[in-house]
């Protein structure tokens, strides 16, 4: 049997809160610890406890670690999931089981581990009843470790790390393990081919969430108020900031310079955040769709009253009875313009943890700069799975604070001054912050209704103008926003677009779609709405630009053919939504679908010929596509 | 029997203390109807903090939207202001009042505005005690909507274009109480010398302050016959006291004839009184429960009982709770913000 070395996938079936995070993040993490590149992906139902739930990890030298849609290893520790989980092995894999579960096994292309997991918790009589199911997930840990040589020192190393270096839950977790370790040193001969091998691949890394890593940027941009109302999938990046604002901002004083909320919805939590946005300080707020649907009317109000804050969007499908724990990128084309009437949104699109925390300080710098609302579009994936990451990285800019007014630049002025002047072309007034005491400080905010001094009025032709200067804002907005990120090839005949978590699906899927096909490819993953120039060069620069995104309806697709009607040939769409992190494979087979080998303008049927001519080594695409969807299926 | 504010000597005897004349806290001219009773609340508001001698750079407006959240243009406009949106003031006024955690918000919202869509935001913004006046210029119909009924509209009321209102009402004083507000009071716009004694009582507070203020549709709810109207708060006013204000450091002269049990003296944060005299049945606002049965006893007999309903001035503020720093949050710069260059090692090296 030919060896697999740092290259495969395992996942593990599990119950839902029956403590087997802290197995799989042990794992994940001993492995990472160990230099070879992996990701974890925690794919679960909404449900505190006992609905099926799975956690897959994928390991690959070569740094492509997307999720994996076939499963080389598969841990079955779910009676409700078994036969399911059996079925999912790949053939040649390996199947670890809880031996408690008395289910028939049909397989005989795959080894198979029964582990006794029940009596050996029993056997170690310093665990507590009510802890054996909890550290019995070691077991499994001890296991896999032995049979595919995770390095014990580093899942001591995950463990002290997991229990923040308390000894007694280390050492009675660790105890298991190494009984899962001698369990199958004793009873199990070796008849799969996956072995892990040390590297130097992730030495200069290190490994968290994007909650956690947006929570730290924004305190690193000098957050100064948060007010946020609890959901999943956004709750953790409050509560990270909660956790950390002590010790980031911890004064000699210990006065506070900062403010955390918990508001009664997301109305009042986006409220509070614009009430302290148009008070001079550095607010925030974080949720998730069905949130930001609750933020519409505010979110219009801080547009049309230009106040900035920033609101964090993770996304997932919704609403709250739909697929509330998967990952989404489909608040897109909602948020873009969200709020009554014309509203033009800023948005900033984190594709990396490094990013999540740039952007956490950025959107500050960007929110005050231009007196708008920004949203930053991150996801269920990207905020809660932990990711493999470049450290983070100081903010390389001082803080911009925007045009801002206080007594005595408004001494200079001699109090001539209009809140909604265009005074310098740009379409960006000044403000005063209340608390200014100069005696001309003062205005009274409302929506649209308004001249350039913040006078009431309603009348149409300053109407028009005001509308007319915040569209010239959105448009001085492109100098602040973040580049987009391009990849070029050598060769390459195809342009990809994409945006968020699925950098590392789509790196892959270059890379399949090269070494399968031959078709070579240039990827600019977009950073910010709106674009910039880079964003046009790209699209003059390419024949086919594939718009790849996680959500049904194409909706990046959509916002570029309104922003450049004159390419809309050029565009395709491959749109893919079933709530899991996205994979090559839908990336590559999606991109197969529709790509032209031929130039543009050729019919579409004289193109599917040429594209069977591209024939794989293997399989055609649409082949591809069918075995994709049916092992999906199987999966579920 | 109040020792009235005098000028400063030396100055124009129309300046105040704040070296302000009244025209300081003027507002621009009212779009409201004509006696409409919001306008006499506006006026007593500016009389109020004139006679305070409170600069108008120090407080901060906000309302919500209706009639009387328009309001706020008509006083004070050397003050901040936030026209926010329908029964979503609170929350604006609860984040505003970080940036500046000295200043007080004078809020304005309606009976819709509060009762109706706001009654989630109104009753959290009690429970924590943000530090402002929350005046509800209370009058049982929609006005800018022509007409509709409020829910603080009496059940049975007849309108012209809804017919009769089929709902019970909510009472806005007993909503704030048990949500644990810390100062409730009820006043009637055609009291203005209540209105403006209680005003003065409530900007003295250190705290959420509620002032439910039967304020007069005259266009859409003015029949004799309807409980918000000026003929029938007139006729059915149950003032639980007199109610006098005493700034700080003035010295409390009372008249010669009261008698003890007929007074009251409360204790406000900042050092000033307020003296309630002719209590009926000795009524003592700093207890709950008799707030409460005071409430729906006047409720169920339909009674406009006005006055300081309940008082608590020792309850800590939103932003007292929070310890922060005594240069205001929004006078604050990188320096005081961004972590030091050192941290962010630390921080990366506590991920795995």
């Amino acid at each position: 049997m030919n060896k697999k070395v740092n290259d495969f996938s395992i996942t593990i079936g599990t119950k839902n809160g029956s403590g087997s995070q802290t197995a799989n993040n042990t794992i994940l993490r001993a492995i990472f610890k160990m230099g070879i590149p992996v990701s974890g992906k925690n794919l679960f139902p909404s449900n505190i406890q006992g609905l099926p739930t799975w956690y897959t990890i994928r390991v690959n030298k070569d740094g492509f670690i997307a999720r994996q849609t076939t499963n080389d290893i598969v841990i079955a520790i779910n009676p409700d999931s078994f036969a399911k989980d059996l079925a999912s092995v790949s053939a040649g894999g390996a199947f670890f089981y809880s031996d408690d579960i008395k289910l028939g096994i049909n397989r005989t292309d795959i080894a198979i581990y029964p582990l006794p997991i029940k009596s050996l918790v029993r056997a170690d009589t310093t665990i507590p009843s009510d802890f054996r199911d909890l550290v019995g997930n070691m077991i499994y840990v001890g296991a896999l470790a032995h049979m595919i040589n995770i390095d014990l020192e580093t899942i001591h190393t995950a463990l002290s790390f997991h229990f923040k270096g308390k000894q007694k839950p280390i050492d009675m977790n660790f105890n298991m393990v190494k009984a899962g370790v001698e369990y199958a040193k004793n009873n199990f001969e070796k008849k799969d081919p996956f072995y892990l091998e040390a590297m130097d691949a992730t030495k200069d890394l290190i490994m968290t969430d994007g909650n956690t890593a947006a929570a730290i940027g924004s305190i690193f941009g000098g957050v100064q108020f948060t007010a946020w109302y609890p959901i999943t999938p956004a709750s953790s990046l409050a509560e990270s900031v909660i956790d950390y604002l002590p010790m980031l901002r911890k004064r000699e004083d210990g006065k506070k310079t900062y403010a955390v909320i918990q508001a009664e919805d997301e109305l009042a939590a986006l409220g509070m955040a614009i009430g302290a946005g148009w008070s001079g300080l550095r607010a925030m707020t974080s949720s998730s769709g069905p949130g930001i649907s609750l933020m519409t009317e505010f979110a219009g109000l801080a547009y049309y009253a230009e106040v900035p804050v920033v609101v964090w969007d993770i996304q997932r499908i919704g609403p709250s009875t739909g697929l509330p724990t998967r990952t989404s990128q489909a608040d897109l084309t909602f948020v873009y313009s969200i709020g009554h009437g014309d509203t033009q949104s800023i948005i900033l699109l984190p594709g990396t943890l490094d990013e999540c925390f740039e952007f956490g300080w950025k959107s500050f710098d960007i929110a005050e700069r231009l007196q708008t609302p920004v949203f930053v579009l991150s996801d269920l994936d990207i905020g809660m799975n932990q990711w493999m990451s470049k450290p983070f990285q100081y903010p390389d800019a001082p803080m911009d604070r925007g045009k801002v007014l206080w007594e005595k630049d408004l001494e200079e002025l001699k109090g001539n001054w209009g809140r909604y002047l265009d005074k310098d072309g740009d379409g960006i007034p000044y403000r005063t912050i209340p608390g200014n005491k100069h005696p001309t400080s003062a205005y009274f905010t409302r929506g649209t209704g308004h001249d350039e001094y913040a006078r009431y009025t309603e009348d149409s032709d300053v109407y028009m103008r005001n509308m007319e200067r915040l569209k010239k804002k959105f448009e001085s907005a492109k100098n602040f926003m973040p580049k987009p990120v391009l990849r070029e090839v050598k060769g390459a005949d195809m342009g990809i677009v994409a945006f968020g978590s699925t950098e590392n699906a789509i790196l892959e899927a270059q890379h399949l779609l090269d070494k399968e096909y031959g078709i070579k490819s240039d990827f600019l993953r977009l950073r910010a709405l709106p674009f910039t120039d880079e964003v046009t060069k790209f699209i003059e620069a390419h024949d086919q630009i594939m718009i790849v995104e996680q959500n049904r309806d194409g909706q990046m697709y959509k916002i570029l053919l309104a922003e450049y009607p004159q390419y809309a040939m050029k565009f395709k769409s491959v749109a893919f939504h079933d709530g899991l992190p996205a994979s090559a494979t839908w990336v590559r087979d999606g991109i197969l679908e529709k790509y032209q080998k031929a130039k543009s303008g050729k019919q579409k049927a004289e193109v599917k010929k040429t594209a069977k001519v591209v024939k794989p080594k293997t399989k055609s695409s649409k082949e591809a596509v069918t075995k994709k969807k049916s092992t999906a299926k199987k999966k579920k | 029997m109040v020792t009235e504010t005098l000028p400063m000597a030396g100055a124009p005897s129309n300046l105040n203390k704040a070296g302000l004349a009244k025209n300081d806290y003027r507002g621009n001219p009212t779009t409201l109807c004509q006696g409409c009773g919001h306008n006499s609340i506006s006026n007593q508001i500016i009389s109020a903090l004139y006679e305070m001698d409170i600069v108008p750079e120090d407080v901060l407006k906000f309302s919500g939207i209706g009639c009387s959240s328009k309001s706020p243009t008509y006083f004070l406009n050397r003050t901040f202001g936030f026209n926010s949106l329908h029964g979503r003031m609170p929350s604006i006024a609860t984040g505003a009042l970080f940036g500046n955690a000295q200043m007080r918000g004078i809020a304005v919202s309606g009976d819709g505005d509060t009762a109706s869509i706001g009654m989630g935001q109104f009753k959290h913004v009690m429970r924590r005690n943000v530090n402002m006046i929350y005046i509800i210029e209370n009058n049982g119909v929609y006005g800018l909507t022509k007409g509709q009924f409020s829910a603080t509209a009496e059940k049975g009321l007849q309108l012209k274009k809804q017919g009769e209102n089929p709902y019970m009402p909510v009472d806005i004083c007993m909503e704030a109480i048990i949500s644990n507000a810390t100062f409730v009071a009820r006043s009637f716009a055609g009291n203005p010398k209540q209105v403006k004694e209680l005003l003065k009582a409530a900007l003295s507070h250190h705290g959420i302050a509620v002032l439910d203020i039967i304020s007069p549709c005259v266009t859409f709810n003015d029949q004799a016959t309807a409980y918000h109207s000026y003929a029938w708060g007139k006729e059915h006013e149950q003032p639980l006291h007199e109610i006098s204000y005493i700034p700080p450091r003035n010295e409390i002269m009372l008249e010669r004839e009261m008698e003890a049990g007929e007074i009251r003296e409360v204790a406000l944060h900042d050092g000033s009184h307020v003296i309630l005299k002719n209590l009926e049945k000795g009524y003592d606002p700093t207890n709950k429960e008799e707030a409460l049965r005071v409430s729906n006893e006047s409720a169920q007999n339909n009674w406009l009982l006005t006055g300081l309903i309940y008082v608590n001035p020792e309850k800590p503020t939103l932003t007292d709770t929070f310890n922060l720093v005594d240069t205001p949050m929004s006078r604050l710069t990188e320096t005081d913000l961004r972590p030091d260059k050192s941290m962010i090692e630390k921080v990366n090296a506590l991920m795995f």
